[in-house]
C-alpha cells in the first residue's frame, strides 16, 4: 500500500514536470483555435506555425550563431581551465597560493557589479555586435579552473614522473597523459559551460542589437515580446520548441552527465 | 654541489612553465574582473550616459537611491519572491528526494524527468508558463474551471504576479535540489537510523532528529543559491510581465537593466548593482548565521 502511494506521488510529480513540455510541443503543431485545449491530440496537426516562424525571423542563422558562440566558449573554458588548473595542482611557482585564493575570490563577486563596466568596455573597444563580444568575456571561468585543480591534485604522481623522464614537456604531459585520465572532469566542465552559454540571454540582449548576430534564446525573446509574433500563441510556442529541442535531444543522450555537471555547482557552492 | 645546481635549474624551468600556464588567466582576470571591478568603483560617483563626458557627482547616486521608491520596490519584490520560492523549493525537493531514496524502480527515469526543466532555457520555460498562466484561455485556469473552481489572476494581479513567478522558478530549478538532497540523504549513515529504531524512535522523530539535522549543509546550499538566484531574476519578469502589473514584478536585475539600457544612467545603474550586491552579502550572511549548524567558511 505504502509503495503504491509512493509510486503514485512520483508519477504525479513526473506529470507535473513533463506534461507542460509535451503540451507545448503538441500546441505548437495545433491550429491556433485549438491551442487552449488541455489534451495533446488534435486531428489537424500541421507544421504551419514552424513555417511562419522560419519565414519571419532568421532562426536558422540564430541557431548557427548560438552553436558558434557556445562551442568557442566551451573549447576555450576547457582548454584554459585545464591549463591553469594543471599549473595550480602540479607545478611550482611563486605566488601560486595567492593566485588560487584570488580565483576563489573572483567566484564570489556578484555579476550585478561587473555587468555595467563590462558592457562599457565592450562599447569602448567597438566590439558591440560582434562574435567576440559574446565569447571573450566568458572565455575562462574560475569555477572550471577549480574543478580541474581538484581533480588533477588527486592523480598519481607516478604517471607524471614517468612522462617527465621520457622527456615530455609540461604541455605534452597535460594533453597526452593527464587529459585522457580526466575524461569525467572534462565532460563535466564542457557540458556545464555549453549549457550555460547556450541558455545565456541577458548578455546577448545587452551587447547585440543586429538581428543577424543574435543568439537563439535572444532572438526568440525579442520575437515573443517585440510584437512580431502578433500575439499568436502557436508561433511563440513553435519558436520556444525550436529553442528547447537541441538541449532536450542532447539531454536525452547524456542525461547522467547533465545531472552530474549541474549539481556540481551546488555541491561546491 | 653539482646536484643542487641541477635541481635549481629544474626548479626554475618548472617555475617558468607555471608562469606561462597561468599567464592567460592573469590577463583575463585583469581585463574582465579587476578592471570592471575598479571601474565600477569610479562609475558609482559619476553621472554618465557613455556618449558625453563623465560628470563627477560625489555621493548623489546614493542620495538618489535612498529616496528612490522603485529601488525599494525591487528589494521588497525580491523578498516576496524569496519568501515563497525558498520554502516551496525545500519542501518540494525534500519530498521527492525522500520518495526517491528507497528501493524504487525507474528511479533514474523519475530523476531525469524532474531534472528536465533545469536544462531547458529560461526563455522557453517563461514562454510556456505565459500560456499556462494566461487568464482567459490559459491551461491552469481551464483546469480550475473544469473542476468547478474560479479563475486565478496569475500574472495580471499585482498581488499574485510575483508569487506566480516564484512558483514557476521553483518548477524550473527544483530538479537540482532534488538531486542534492538525494546525495545528502545517501550520505547519512544507516547506523544512526538503526540505533534510533532500537531506542524506539518513531519515523517522525527520526526525520526531525536525524534526517533534517544531517541535511543542514544541503539546506544552506539551497538558501544561498536561491537567494543569489532571486537577486539575479531577469528573463522571467522581462518576458512574462515586463516588471508589471504596477511594478509588482520589477526585480533587482530588471531595474538595473532598465536604468542602464533604457535610460542610459550608467552611474546610477552601477550604484544599484553595488548596493544590491551588498544586500545579497548581508542576507546570505544572516541566513548562514541563523541556519548553519557547522560553519564551513
Amino acid at each position: 500500500m505504502k509503495a503504491i502511494l509512493k509510486y503514485f506521488f512520483l508519477a504525479v510529480g513526473a506529470t507535473i514536470f513533463a506534461y507542460p513540455f509535451l503540451w507545448m510541443i503538441a500546441a505548437s503543431l495545433k491550429p491556433e483555435a485549438e491551442i487552449g485545449g488541455l489534451g495533446l491530440w488534435s486531428s489537424s496537426f500541421s507544421l504551419s506555425s514552424y513555417g511562419t516562424v522560419l519565414t519571419k525571423i532568421p532562426i536558422g542563422r540564430a541557431f548557427l550563431n548560438s552553436v558558434i558562440v557556445s562551442l568557442s566558449t566551451t573549447t576555450s573554458v576547457v582548454f584554459f581551465g585545464s591549463l591553469v588548473g594543471y599549473a595550480l595542482a602540479r607545478l611550482n611557482f611563486k605566488g601560486k597560493q595567492a593566485l588560487f585564493v584570488l580565483i576563489l575570490f573572483t567566484m564570489m563577486i556578484p555579476f550585478q557589479i561587473t555587468l555595467i563596466p563590462q558592457y562599457i568596455m565592450i562599447v569602448k573597444l567597438h566590439l558591440t555586435d560582434t562574435y567576440p563580444s559574446l565569447i571573450v568575456p566568458t572565455m575562462m571561468s574560475a569555477f572550471s579552473i577549480i574543478l580541474f585543480r581538484e581533480f588533477f591534485k588527486g592523480l598519481p604522481q607516478a604517471f607524471i614522473d614517468a612522462a617527465r623522464i621520457d622527456g615530455c614537456n609540461e604541455l605534452k604531459i597535460l594533453f597526452r597523459v593527464v587529459w585522457p585520465l580526466s575524461r569525467p572532469t572534462v565532460i563535466t566542465v564542457a557540458i556545464l559551460t555549453f549549457m550555460t552559454s547556450w541558455n545565456e540571454v541577458l548578455w546577448p540582449l545587452i551587447v547585440v542589437r543586429e538581428r543577424s548576430l543574435m543568439t537563439m534564446p535572444q532572438l526568440v525573446t525579442i520575437f515573443t515580446i517585440g510584437g512580431e509574433a502578433e500575439s499568436l500563441l502557436g508561433l511563440q510556442l513553435a519558436a520556444a520548441t525550436l529553442l528547447a529541442l537541441p538541449v532536450i535531444i542532447a539531454y536525452a543522450f547524456f542525461q547522467r552527465y547533465f545531472v552530474e555537471s549541474l549539481t556540481s555547482t551546488g555541491l561546491k557552492g | 654541489m653539482k646536484r643542487i645546481a641541477h635541481t635549481n635549474i629544474r626548479k626554475k624551468r618548472a617555475d617558468r612553465t607555471g608562469y606561462w600556464f597561468v599567464l592567460p588567466y592573469v590577463l583575463f582576470f585583469l581585463m574582465f574582473v579587476a578592471y570592471p571591478l575598479g571601474f565600477s568603483f569610479i562609475l558609482i560617483f559619476h553621472r554618465w550616459n557613455i556618449v558625453t563626458p563623465m560628470e563627477w557627482i560625489g555621493l548623489k547616486n546614493f542620495a538618489r537611491l535612498v529616496v528612490d521608491p522603485l529601488f525599494f520596490k525591487a528589494i521588497t519584490n525580491t523578498f516576496t519572491f524569496l519568501l515563497i520560492h525558498i520554502p516551496l523549493q525545500i519542501v518540494v525537493a525534500l519530498g521527492f528526494a525522500l520518495a526517491l531514496n528507497s528501493n524504487i524502480r525507474f528511479r533514474s527515469f523519475f530523476r531525469a524527468i524532474y531534472f528536465l526543466p533545469v536544462v531547458v532555457s529560461g526563455v522557453v520555460v517563461t514562454i510556456l508558463w505565459q500560456q499556462l498562466y494566461a487568464y482567459d484561455a490559459g491551461f491552469l485556469n481551464r483546469l480550475l474551471t473544469a473542476v468547478g473552481l474560479s479563475k486565478v489572476p496569475w500574472i495580471i494581479s499585482p498581488e499574485m504576479a510575483m508569487p506566480s513567478i516564484a512558483i514557476m522558478a521553483t518548477w524550473k530549478n527544483v530538479g537540482i535540489y532534488i538531486v542534492l538532497f538525494l546525495v545528502g540523504l545517501q550520505n547519512i549513515p544507516r547506523e544512526l537510523y538503526e540505533s534510533a529504531s532500537l531506542d524506539g524512535a518513531t519515523t517522525t522523530r527520526k526525520f526531525f532528529h536525524i534526517t533534517l539535522p544531517m541535511l543542514n549543509p544541503t539546506i544552506v546550499v539551497v538558501l544561498v543559491l536561491s537567494t543569489i538566484g532571486g537577486f539575479s531574476l531577469f528573463i522571467e519578469p522581462y518576458v512574462l510581465t515586463g516588471g508589471g502589473p504596477m511594478q509588482s514584478t520589477l526585480s533587482a536585475m530588471l531595474y538595473i537593466y532598465n536604468q542602464a539600457f533604457y535610460f542610459n544612467h550608467m552611474g546610477y545603474a552601477a550604484a544599484l548593482g553595488f548596493v544590491f550586491a551588498f544586500v545579497i552579502l548581508i542576507v546570505v550572511l544572516l541566513q548562514r548565521k541563523s541556519v548553519e549548524t557547522e560553519p564551513t567558511l
